[in-house]
């Protein structure tokens, strides 16, 4: 069982292609990582590294060859499809670089997705945690435009929005700011970090910008799928 | 736009299905209503005489083993009051007439035509062919000497109401009866043939006091005339003719066009399904990116497909709702404009609720089974994959 504290643990994850034919790859090996509540951490390497993988592996949308994935202390490999479904719907929130927000939504509906798909219909307590969320943001102004008649930084942030809507314990943030101008970046990495101090919602943040990653609470750093480094940064 | 196409393409085909379905309900039932006019549903008759070769018992010779169908004669039906008794009381059955009919000559002066007299009892007959709404001169009184012509006999023998025709029998026999009514039935050679009188003066008139030569039965459905008619004829020692037996050839006409109807709704319904199909499925492709976010963010499989299959259920059900709105406009548009030279309706209006609503639910379950394919290709999506593109 893993610590109450922790609201993510790998053990021996590995990832393989083709398993049993001679084009096998092993792109993950034996990736052991903890994460406790409140920690902001980032996860670095270049590309090919195995990053996006082991993203999709903590995220549950991809499923690793073997090793252990603990969930808020929930064993993930033993749970049935619409299982692993809930959880993530209910524990992992997800930012990914192209903010993949739904165009013909506005910013009022894209942050209603996640509580849409946990509860089915809306209701008003629904619109009041999305529009707080928004207001959290900074677009409460901006609620009720279209998704794609907003500015990437805007987008970026409604798409954090998103992700905080059932108030996840781990958001993973699959290089945020990679699309952004350095002024974006820098207001749509200080909302991740207000949001990781004031709910202590965990962070992974997938990012190859090193000024970013040193403010980071920790970093592990991801080469041929293997960690080989996971500073504590002071 | 994909929408607005594919709700429009539904629309179109369920339009052409209530407007066909109106459009043969009408002529059918007007079909039904020119007939049943001056038609019994069932007439019982008496059976033919049948002839039959004399054989010698025993030895094997047959004696006159040829024999000729002998000629009809007229008859009564056997015991034809208690038949009358008994059908009263049969399922189904709503009125039962016993006449007389036989064919005669009217003369007037110079002219004569030959007739179909035929001798009621009004109270009951009337029941039957509703002669009383077809009269166009005169009244409906039918006493020992009166008698209802039609339009045209009228017109041929230069006749009136009030006038006086004379009714030769085929046995010589004859009557002079006073015209009380003339009615128009809606057909020329009805009119021209069709006369009624009262039962006494018939049976007198043609020799059979008492007897009468067919029972004109009515029955509820019309439809079930022929069951009807077939259970009475294996009972009862009458010969029994349903208006549908005796225009078989209408009722093959009716079953082709049904069949071919049946036929056009099918494929309209598999071109709605295949239009519904094609457009989730591009659907599908162009969105999948969104369903792949949707699963990342909690939705389940199950609650995509929904979405698809209500997606196609709607577009089923609101195309189907245009499509209705637009069949019966046509079809009241086509029945308006449509008409005979005297500008009377080419044949009525049916626009059946029941054809309106199953068509409407028909698409909607049309759309939803459409759907299940899209649906499943989405429900199915890896979301990994799907968000990559």
């Amino acid at each position: 069982m893993a610590e109450a504290l922790d609201v993510l643990r790998l053990e021996a994850i590995c990832k393989s292609y083709n398993v049993g034919s001679p084009m096998a790859v092993e792109v993950l090996h034996d990736i052991d990582i903890t994460l406790t509540r409140g920690e902001f951490v980032a996860l670095i390497g270049p590309s090919g590294s195995g990053k996006s993988t082991l993203l999709n592996i903590i995220g549950l949308l991809d499923h690793p060859t073997s090793g252990r994935l603990f969930i808020e202390g929930h064993e993930t490999s033993t749970l049935s499809d619409a299982a692993t479904t809930r959880l993530r719907g209910q524990c992992i929130g997800f930012v990914f670089q192209y903010h993949y927000l739904i165009s013909a939504f506005t910013a009022l509906e894209n942050v209603l997705m996640p509580l849409l798909a946990e509860h089915g219909f809306p209701d008003q307590k629904m619109h009041d945690r999305a529009h707080e969320l928004l207001d959290q943001m900074g677009l409460a102004r901006w609620q009720d435009n279209l998704a794609n008649n907003m500015s990437g930084g805007q987008q970026q942030r409604v798409a954090i929005a998103r992700a905080l809507a059932m108030n996840p314990a781990l958001i993973l943030a699959d290089e945020p700011t990679g699309n952004l101008d350095t002024a974006s970046s820098e207001a749509v990495f200080a909302t991740m970090r207000e949001v990781n101090r004031t709910n202590s919602t965990t962070f992974l943040l997938v990012t190859h910008n090193m000024a970013l990653a040193r403010r980071c609470d920790r970093i592990l750093d991801l080469v041929d799928g293997r960690l080989v480094a996971a500073s504590v940064l002071p | 736009m994909q929408t607005i196409f594919i709700l429009f393409g539904v629309a179109i085909g369920v339009g052409v299905i209530v407007f066909m379905s109106a459009l043969l309900a009408g002529m059918q039932a007007n079909f039904i209503k020119r007939v049943l006019t001056s038609q019994p549903h069932i007439a019982l008759i008496v059976p033919d005489e049948i002839a039959r070769p004399q054989r010698l018992s025993g030895r094997g010779l047959v004696v006159a083993a040829t024999v000729q169908r002998p000629a009809q004669r007229t008859r009564s039906i056997d015991q034809w009051q208690k038949i009358d008794d008994e059908l009263r009381h049969w399922s189904g059955v709503s009125n039962v007439a016993p006449i007389m009919t036989m064919s005669a000559l009217a003369v007037r002066g110079q002219a004569s035509r030959s007739i179909t007299l035929t001798g009621v009892e009004p109270e009951v007959y009337f029941r039957t062919i509703a002669i009383p709404t077809y009269i166009v001169a005169g009244q409906l009184r039918i006493t020992a000497d009166d008698i209802l012509i039609g339009t045209e006999l009228a017109s041929d023998l230069g006749v009136g109401v009030n006038d006086k025709i004379s009714i030769s029998a085929a046995s010589g026999a004859s009557r002079v009866l006073t015209i009380t009514g003339i009615f128009d039935l809606g057909s020329k050679s009805a009119n021209e043939r069709n006369t009624y009188t009262a039962l006494r003066t018939a049976q007198a008139l043609f020799g059979l006091i008492g007897g009468v030569t067919e029972i004109d039965v009515t029955v509820a459905d019309v439809f079930t005339a022929e069951t009807i008619a077939q259970a009475i004829q294996g009972t009862t020692s009458v010969r029994a003719d349903s208006w549908i037996k005796t225009n078989a050839q209408f009722f093959t006409a009716v079953s082709a066009q049904e069949i071919a109807n049946t036929m056009i709704r099918l494929f309209v319904g598999l071109s709605v399904a295949f239009g519904i199909a094609s457009v989730l499925a591009v659907s599908v492709i162009q969105r999948s990116k969104d369903i792949g976010i949707l699963r990342a963010m909690g939705t389940s499989r199950g609650r995509i497909l929904r979405v698809f299959l209500v997606q196609g259920g709607l577009l089923g059900f609101a195309g189907a709702i245009v499509g209705a709105a637009l069949g019966t406009a046509a079809a009241i548009i086509w029945h308006d404009t449509m008409r005979l030279a005297d500008g009377s309706e080419l044949f009525p209006l049916i626009l059946q609720p029941s054809v309106l609503v199953g068509t409407v639910l028909l698409a909607a379950v049309t759309g939803v089974v459409a759907a299940a394919a899209p649906a499943l290709r989405a429900a199915r999506l890896d979301p990994v994959v799907a968000i990559r593109g």
